[in-house]
């Protein structure tokens, strides 16, 4: 058992809070509005590469956003429908992502190798500080 | 990054929890866009005002934040909405959603923004000028001010730009930095320009071409400076198509004079406008829909417009979309009347990109601007064609898309 093995990874908080959850990990990036459902935090964006898959309670990890601004208001809305991610990793973090992490408050970190993140792995987020494992 | 006494109270909550918020998100993006410090705004424009983008999301957060005490704190003024707030039955609007869209603007206003709801601020009121800092957020806006004006603003989001009014102040970054507003493409136009419809087909090739770079046109075949309709319809387009915040036209912008291209640049040659034009138009003849007004029309436009349908009756429905005020001093010249005899609506606070169009069984549009032909196909589900003021009343008055009138070699 190598459990005890954790792997530290250190980017910048752009919404400071802690979080702890399965990674979701997307190699593409991801726009909100009309890319995930707000009702079931499901991704219905055609031929996205996490379509079909639940955002809800998992620690999102992604390049980087894209689309509407709008689609801040869309993250806001997950968290009031309970199906929001419960934090979220980003290479480089754009407005619309950032924006929607600070309205809705979900602990959010940026500049970080994502290469080190695999789907499933366990990752806490505690400010600036990412944790695997 | 630097902030002030004042600008570090607001972060840490000294003047309570919505202008922390504010300030939070204003914070956070001179972060991520390395800003070295916050600039004050003379004055904000808010989009993401229509019900259909905004959402039940949008509209709750907006209350939250509006019950957390949030108070716009610079002149701050709205984006279109989804509807003319008073006409919007005549516009076949449906009940549910006209009640959450005047929920909605209420909202805002409760903030202290004032309900201009118009992509042309600067034609009712608000206009900027050179060298001001601004957080504009709609995009043709956003590109009148800083080229046409020489104002300076990035394009900000919807919570950005609210952000933005609640502490006065944006990040300084991006366009708001003089180094940052010199050209990167030379556009050398041998084209005719003979009316707005060849200004928009010039941005859309120019915004696909250019992306989010700064285009310096020269227009050769100018015999007269170009018209404001004309400017608002080019910088629309390439807004529309590409990313393009700002553009400079020799002989004509504040700027052009003072950022002349670097030896060096790229040019691109464009010596006729025959694709661009094809690139906008669907084959399709008979039209059901005529939407002008994108960015908002201007009083001259609607004359034009009336004139143009004095003694005749449209088959096609007829939108001419323009801001409240605009739409008030055309009534009181007596447009409003003669259009709507013609069977045609003026309608305001509103226009084809933000409303519910795409519920309203319309199949083909005719418009005379570059934005709308950009959008229309995917955003509205309409095929369309794009052409002059005088094509597209001919199109709403036999329902048929001519090629006659207008442009040659189309």
């Amino acid at each position: 058992m190598e459990s005890s093995k954790r792997v530290k990874l250190q980017g910048r908080a752009i919404f400071t809070g802690k979080a702890r959850g399965t990674a979701l990990v997307s190699p593409n990036a991801i726009g909100f509005l009309g890319g995930v459902d707000p009702q079931t935090g499901v991704v219905i964006e055609p031929g996205h590469p996490l379509h079909g898959e639940c955002v809800a309670g998992r620690i999102l990890v992604f390049p980087t956003g894209k689309g509407s601004t709008v689609g801040s208001y869309t993250l806001y809305r997950m968290v009031r429908a309970g199906v929001a991610p419960a934090g979220m990793i980003n290479a480089r973090s754009e407005a619309i992502v950032a924006v929607g992490a600070i309205i809705s408050e979900i602990p959010m970190v940026d500049q970080i190798d994502l290469e080190r993140i695999h789907p499933g792995d366990v990752v806490e987020i505690e400010g600036n500080v990412v944790w695997i494992g | 990054m630097r902030l002030t006494s004042e600008e570090r109270g607001m972060l840490a909550g000294a003047e309570g929890p919505a202008v922390k918020k504010a300030m939070q998100i204003v914070t956070a993006l001179a972060e991520i866009y390395a800003a070295e410090c916050l600039v004050p705004v003379a004055s904000v424009q808010i989009a993401g005002v229509s019900f259909k983008n905004l959402g039940d999301a949008g509209l709750e957060f907006l209350q939250e934040w509006a019950a957390q005490g949030a108070r716009v704190r610079v002149p701050s003024f709205l984006n279109p909405a989804g509807m003319d707030m008073a006409r919007w039955q005549e516009m076949r609007v449906a009940p549910s959603f006209a009640e959450k869209q005047i929920e909605l603007v209420r909202t805002l206003e409760s903030m202290g923004a004032e309900p201009t709801c118009t992509c042309t601020p600067y034609l009712v009121g608000h206009a900027p000028q050179l060298g001001q800092h601004l957080a504009w957020s709609e995009s043709s806006a956003v590109s009148y001010a800083n080229s046409v004006v020489g104002a300076l603003t990035n394009r900000e989001g919807g919570p950005s730009a609210l952000a933005a009014a609640i502490v006065g102040r944006t990040a300084a970054y991006g366009l708001h930095l003089t180094e940052n507003r010199r050209p990167t493409h030379v556009i050398d136009v041998a084209a005719r320009l003979e009316n707005e419809a060849d200004y928009a087909a010039l941005g859309s090739f120019v915004g696909r071409t250019v992306g989010d770079g700064i285009p310096y046109f020269r227009l050769r075949s100018l015999s007269a400076a170009p018209t404001q309709e004309q400017l608002m319809t080019l910088g629309a387009a390439m807004a529309a198509s590409g990313a393009v915040a700002l553009y400079h036209v020799e002989g004509v912008t504040p700027e052009a004079a003072t950022l002349a291209p670097a030896a060096a640049l790229p040019i691109v040659a464009v010596p006729d406008l025959r694709e661009a034009h094809a690139g906008l138009n669907s084959p399709v003849d008979a039209i059901d829909f005529v939407s002008v007004g994108c960015p908002h029309s201007t009083l001259r436009d609607i004359e034009r417009i009336a004139t143009l349908l004095d003694g005749h009756r449209v088959t096609a429905t007829l939108w001419i979309t323009t801001s409240r005020y605009v739409r008030a001093l055309a009534e009181q010249r007596g447009l409003v009347k003669r259009i709507e005899q013609a069977g045609g609506h003026v309608l305001a606070d509103t226009c084809l990109i933000v409303a519910p169009v795409e519920e309203m069984g319309f199949t083909a549009m005719a418009t005379n601007s570059g934005k709308a032909a950009f959008y229309a196909p995917a955003h509205s589900h309409l095929q369309r064609r794009l052409g002059s003021i005088e094509q597209c009343m001919a199109a709403a008055i036999t329902g048929r898309w001519s090629e006659e009138q207008g442009q040659d070699g189309v």
